[in-house]
């Protein structure tokens, strides 16, 4: 019981804290996107036609979808438990009762949720551009769901290795954003040559948005079964590496 | 039974900063009690195990008979800790940064709302709960932190310098809290720099210095080691040489203002009486410093000196 509620008091601090400053991290996303539906979506796909079978602004919407989820879910733990950490207000949790496993798993649900929430503001605002039908209700929520964990995990395990504000920065900049535009966001890989088809088979992401695209169109350029394993895989390995660094205590105590 | 327990203790830092070189002690339940020593003398590094903030690197220590290590989470709920620096998220109110310390003791809401208003009320600030706490003032965040660490009703208070920088009024009504906490049955423990605090408040006391406890025992038995007084005495006309007086050392601070020692064998009587004799008038008197800070000064310095030597 007490587990519990140390838990759901995790998690409401963590959705307090990313509605209370809306402007940075619910509102940014709704523009951002809007542009990438108008320019990409419509401008550019109207000249472009069709891939594999749907118009260019319906193959390219669950690609940005996905790639909200991924941003804001890394983006939310990474951001909160850095700055708990760099605040020292991680000693709050330190010294009460509260095993690590609950702490993880309270900070990835912040993450989740609001990875969840900017996936449905953009998914939203899709709606404007385009009817969105979905092909597979359960296979789009799943992958919403693990993508948005895997991204939270990952977060986490940047927070507590950063030893500064610039350390928290890098992986977004520098992996997330490359991999998650070189991740078929906005094409298919077929369209690409064929060295560059296989060497797109090793981002991980190629398989999150190709799952979430098969929800929602029913197209993907990879297997669901893989994507579900390679998703599913990387949440074990990146949970139990969260849990071994607080375990030991690294970067967050002495 | 003891509310703290800690047997040979140590922690060498990554650098190879030997913090803490084996300490052992062990602290009452119901007690108040002085944890004193320089900066850097391991005092921080000893809370720090104790509140799980910091690991070890080998001994143990025990809470309520509770082992940090083995019943780690019935050694903290035992525990309240108010930190040497504010550690709360200060975007948040008052309100909420103790709401949420109970919760994460697992403190259903209701009860975590009942607690707040009465730790906020007896720290005086159930008015100011729904302030931005980076907006209240230095005295307010240490009595947030104190709010926060009393929400669980700890058995053990550990109070790292709660009072540093705060003004005398604040300070006062800090010593209260503190005393009216004790008077309850909460065993506190606590570190301060102004050792006046420390002589008015606590029944033991232990001094760490470089890793090691030197002293530890209680309060009165240690300042009765204090074998001579200073005292400061303003004379009510200029003097410009000072008389002798046999058995006192007097020293000339200004020309009205003047430094006696006191030996503990003899009496102020017999001072004021020679004073009287030589027509010097004294209109007040007061310590040149506390009983236990002159002590605490002459326990580092000697055994610096011994180690020089």
């Amino acid at each position: 019981m007490s587990v519990l509620i140390a838990f759901s008091t995790i998690v409401r601090k963590e959705v307090y804290r990313f509605i209370r400053i809306w402007p940075q991290t619910l509102l940014p996303p709704a523009i951002t996107t809007s542009l990438y539906f108008l320019i990409f979506g419509k401008l550019i796909g109207d000249r472009i036609g069709t891939v594999h079978g749907t118009s260019y602004m319906d193959y390219i919407v669950p690609g940005i979808i996905i790639m909200s989820v991924i941003t804001h879910s890394y983006a939310n733990v990474v951001s909160s438990f850095y700055s708990t950490k760099f605040q020292r207000n991680i000693e709050e949790l330190l010294v009460a009762p509260i095993p690590n496993w609950v702490i993880l798993s309270g900070y990835i649900s912040g993450g989740i949720l609001r990875g969840v929430l900017v996936g449905s503001v953009v998914a939203l605002i899709s709606l404007l551009f385009t009817p969105l039908h979905i092909h597979h209700w359960l296979i789009a929520l799943t992958i919403v769901f693990l993508t948005a964990t895997l991204f939270s995990l990952a977060g986490f395990i940047n927070a507590i290795l950063a030893e500064s504000f610039d350390d928290i920065s890098i992986i977004p900049n520098f992996v997330l954003t490359p991999l998650s535009y070189l991740g078929g966001v906005f094409y298919s890989v077929d369209m690409l040559p064929t060295i560059w088809q296989h060497i797109s088979l090793g981002n991980p992401i190629l398989y999150m948005v190709n799952a979430f695209r098969f929800g929602v169109i029913g197209v993907s350029d990879v297997d669901i079964t893989l994507a579900y394993l390679m998703t599913g895989g990387f949440i074990f390995v990146l949970a139990l590496f969260s849990l071994i660094l607080l375990y030991r205590g690294t970067g967050i105590k002495s | 039974m003891n509310a703290l327990s800690i047997r040979n203790l140590r922690k060498t830092y990554s650098n190879g900063f030997e913090a803490l070189k084996g300490i052992d002690l062990d602290v009452q339940q119901g007690d108040f009690f002085a944890l004193l020593g320089a900066n850097g003398a391991g005092k921080s590094t000893a809370i720090g195990i104790i509140s799980s903030l910091v690991t070890a690197s080998s001994g143990s220590v025990n809470i309520f008979g509770h082992n940090i290590k083995s019943e780690t989470n019935l050694a903290k709920s035992c525990l309240g800790l108010v930190p040497q620096e504010i550690n709360f998220n200060q975007f948040d109110t008052a309100k909420r940064i103790v709401l949420n310390q109970a919760g994460y003791y697992g403190m259903p809401r209701k009860i975590a709302m009942e607690r707040m208003e009465t730790c906020l009320k007896q720290v005086d600030l159930w008015d100011k709960r729904d302030v931005i706490s980076r907006r209240l003032s230095g005295g307010m965040k240490r009595r947030v932190m104190i709010a926060r660490a009393m929400v669980h009703a700890p058995k053990l208070l550990i109070l790292d310098e709660p009072t540093a920088g705060v003004d005398i009024e604040i300070r006062r009504s800090m010593w209260q809290m503190m005393k009216e906490l004790n008077a309850q049955g909460t065993t506190i423990i606590l570190t301060t720099h102004y050792l006046e605090e420390a002589e008015s408040l606590c029944r033991h006391i232990a001094i760490i210095d470089q890793g090691r406890i030197v002293e530890n025992s209680d309060m009165a038995t240690f300042l009765k080691r204090l074998h001579i007084d200073h005292f400061i005495l303003d004379l009510a006309h200029p003097i410009e040489t000072l008389p002798i007086i046999h058995g006192y050392s007097l020293k000339r601070i200004s020309s009205t203002v003047i430094e006696v020692g006191v030996p503990k064998d003899n009496n102020l009587n017999e001072l004021f009486a020679q004073l009287s004799a030589a027509s010097i008038q004294v209109i007040s008197m007061k310590n040149k410093s506390n009983r236990l800070e002159q002590l605490f000064v002459d326990l580092i310095e000697n055994k610096t000196q011994k180690e020089i030597a």
